[in-house]
């Protein structure tokens, strides 16, 4: 296995030559560029899916902390059922089951059963992650803003909600970090996405190390891009003498 | 909107596709907590050791496992392994020597939180009365480090066995294998798929009951 | 426990301000508040004082609904809290309160803690709210901090912006619970120093506190409450001079002598 052969990525996808440029003219495309656009989709899936995520996660999360106890239900319930199925059993509840049953939804593009799938099983962590940063703040903060007369979803909007964001951006970066890793698993509803390009391409060419050196690069990539964007959001709202912030 | 029909399902369905899967689920599951948290305590205590090269040794291992995707990893290793020993070999094994491998790296997290958890007061103790290293890791802070991170640990044995799913990847034969085979077989898929959801749901939920009355109770403990 | 007829001995009049009735409150099965009633008249400073557990940080907490009861009414200048059909939030709005671990708003600086609720729930425009946000904060002598946030004042700070945040609200009365129970003893002087200069002023407040000091300087009358009930209800003069029951004899000799 001493021999390396990177030529491998600028091989014609059709008939195995080796490009001159290392990219295909006309309708024909490199394994280079099949692999670029494969990381497209797995960002755009793990993008998609995150917004899905962090809008019903902070949803479910929120109701897991209001007095009412069929909201509390609503969030557990919800919470309970996209955390214990596997993901890759959700994909296929999405892609094989969901459309069979509700016939509407056989037009709709694998790509956002996908995003949906993603999206939903991760916004159960998301409410875990939610409902703590609200229930770490001490009960005194949610009297503090009753008791100056705001009502209960403005005590949500200006006093719990802004500081429970700031306490949730850490775990919450590492579910983005775990939706680019999670999303792997659309290979299997044959979404084309890395890991898709890696099975394929691998079985192909039969340059396994190289090629699956170059994708889980780009995992790598993806995710330490992903984590710098967190630390800039996380000291743009950080506030002095609050927790984690200096004085 | 389409009818199911669970009619197909006999006890011989259940025992010939299933029962099969979901031995080896176990199997994978059990192989890959024991050895993961063994080898996983090991490279905590390198990482805490101080000595320079071994924590760069047991960082580097963590933070690369941690950074690729599951899926990855089990295609890596089902590639890597025949290479390194010049056979193939089975999908099954292949699949509970990687899961050893990658959870180690995540039990490795818990347990060296687990062990930043005891007060450094326990160490001095144990040093005091003339113990080793060794002794006093043994007696006095992994067992207090394994209580404290019990209910961690066996969350992320939850999350181990609904991984082990994956090894879809490479056509092992698991639990979630036998009924989607099952539903090819009987031309079923739809009524099996949601079988095998509700087979995982119950199972990890059950689960996840036990670990938190266990966190109760070892709350009032403390 | 019969409510004496009390003869304040300064300005306090005969309007009512806050009517406690028969107020009772069960966590599940275990009672924390029993049958508890009194009357606090406008301009009056009414001290609660108590063990801890004995329920009076419970009480506070009713007079704004903040924890809710199940038996007996609470009124508050004429608006019943009981009834489903009161607006909290703007009954709320008139009643200040001041809590033990201060809880001012860390996100918030103190300048938008102050202005907030005056916004929000009063409707001020942004410019009167900050004048008048601004001129509480000079009153408790913190003008020199308005720009800063919370997390970077010192605890007795952090409550006297607490209480500039009550009286930029208006409020026709103030609720304190516990407010110097949780700062350091060099701090409790200047909280103690501002809610000493509202009571001269006329402010009728009802205060959780240990302060017996306090209590003596200007409460017109002493709440002494046990388990849940109040055990004494009764001028502050006569609570020092001569407290009736065995208990709060106890509680007296204990927090005096030390």
């Amino acid at each position: 296995m001493g021999n390396w052969d990177w030529q491998v990525f600028c091989k014609n996808t059709i008939d195995g030559e080796v490009m001159p440029r290392c990219f295909g003219s006309g309708g024909d495309i490199t394994y280079l560029q099949w692999m670029l656009s494969a990381w497209g989709w797995t960002i755009s899936v793990s993008l998609l899916a995150l917004v899905v995520a962090v809008v019903v996660g902070s949803l479910m999360g929120i109701l897991r902390t209001t007095p009412s106890k069929t909201l509390i239900l609503i969030g557990n319930a919800w919470t309970e059922l996209f955390r214990n199925i596997p993901l890759l059993v959700q994909i296929f509840l999405w892609y094989h089951v969901i459309p069979s049953l509700f016939l509407p939804l056989q037009k709709v593009p694998s790509f956002l059963l996908v995003v949906l799938a993603l999206g939903f099983f991760t916004s159960a962590r998301i409410a875990e992650q939610v409902k703590a940063g609200i229930e770490s703040l001490s009960k005194g903060q949610r009297y503090a803003g009753l008791a100056i007369g705001l009502t209960l979803p403005q005590t949500y909007r200006f006093v719990l909600l802004p500081m429970a964001f700031r306490i949730v951006i850490p775990p919450l970066t590492s579910e983005s970090m775990n939706i680019i890793k999670n999303s792997s698993v659309a290979f299997a509803v044959s979404i084309s996405e890395l890991t898709m390009f890696a099975m394929q391409a691998q079985e192909e060419t039969s340059r396994g190390i190289e090629i699956y050196l170059a994708v889980s690069l780009l995992y790598f990539v993806s995710a330490f891009a992903v984590n710098r964007v967190a630390l800039f959001i996380e000291n743009r709202v950080q506030v002095p003498g609050m927790i984690g912030g200096g004085k | 909107m389409l009818e199911t029909d669970f009619g197909f399902l006999t006890w011989n369905v259940v025992s010939g596709f299933i029962i099969k899967g979901f031995i080896f689920s176990i199997q994978l599951t059990l192989a890959a907590m024991i050895g993961g948290i063994a080898l996983g305590t090991v490279l905590a205590l390198m990482r805490l050791s101080g000595k320079k090269l071994l924590v760069l040794v047991a960082a580097f291992y963590v933070n690369t496992l941690r950074s690729i995707p599951l899926v990855m990893v089990i295609l890596w290793f089902f590639l890597l392994i025949p290479l390194l020993i010049g056979r193939p070999m089975g999908a099954e094994l292949s699949a509970i020597i990687t899961f050893t491998v990658f959870e180690a790296a995540y039990y490795s997290e818990i347990m060296r939180a687990g062990i930043q958890s005891v007060p450094k007061g326990q160490v001095y103790a144990g040093y005091a009365v003339g113990m080793t290293y060794g002794q006093t890791m043994q007696l006095i802070v992994l067992p207090q480090a394994f209580r404290n991170m019990l209910p961690v640990l066996l969350t992320q044995t939850i999350i181990l066995f609904q991984d082990t799913s994956l090894v879809y990847a490479i056509g092992a034969y698991d639990l979630l294998k036998g009924f989607e085979v099952a539903g090819k077989n009987f031309n079923r898929p739809v009524e099996m798929y949601l079988l095998a959801a509700a087979t995982y749901f119950v199972i990890c939920f059950s689960l996840s009951m036990l670990v938190r009355r266990l966190q109760k109770k070892i709350q009032i403990i403390r | 426990m019969t409510v004496e007829e009390k003869k304040p001995d300064r300005s306090p009049s005969e309007a009512t301000m806050i009517e406690i009735k028969n107020v009772s409150k069960w966590y599940g099965s275990f009672q924390v508040l029993t049958d508890c009633s009194t009357v606090i008249h406008k301009g009056e400073v009414v001290v609660v004082c108590g063990p801890s557990g004995s329920g009076k940080s419970t009480l506070i907490k009713t007079v704004n609904a903040l924890e809710p009861f199940q038996k007996g009414d609470i009124v508050v200048n004429g608006v019943s809290i009981g009834d489903p059909k009161t607006n909290l939030p703007k009954m709320r709005s008139h009643v200040g309160m001041v809590f033990q671990n201060f809880e001012l708003f860390p996100h918030l600086s103190v300048t938008e803690n102050l202005t907030l609720a005056q916004i929000k729930v009063l409707g001020r425009s942004a410019d009167e709210a900050k004048t008048r946000g601004l001129k509480m904060l000079d009153r408790v002598g913190l003008m020199v901090h308005k720009d800063k946030f919370p997390g970077q004042l010192s605890g007795g700070q952090q409550q006297r912006v607490a209480i500039a945040r009550a009286l930029s609200m208006d409020p026709i009365v103030m609720l304190f619970d516990e407010p110097t129970s949780a700062l350091d003893p060099e701090m409790v002087g200047e909280v103690l120093d501002v809610m000493v200069l509202l009571a001269k002023e006329g402010m009728t407040m009802m205060v959780v506190t240990h302060e017996m000091g306090f209590a003596k300087r200007v409460a017109h009358r002493v709440i002494f409450m046990d388990h849940g009930f109040i055990v004494e209800d009764d001028s502050k003069e006569a609570f020092f001079a001569n407290p009736r029951s065995e208990r709060a004899q106890q509680f007296l000799t204990k927090i005096l002598h030390h």
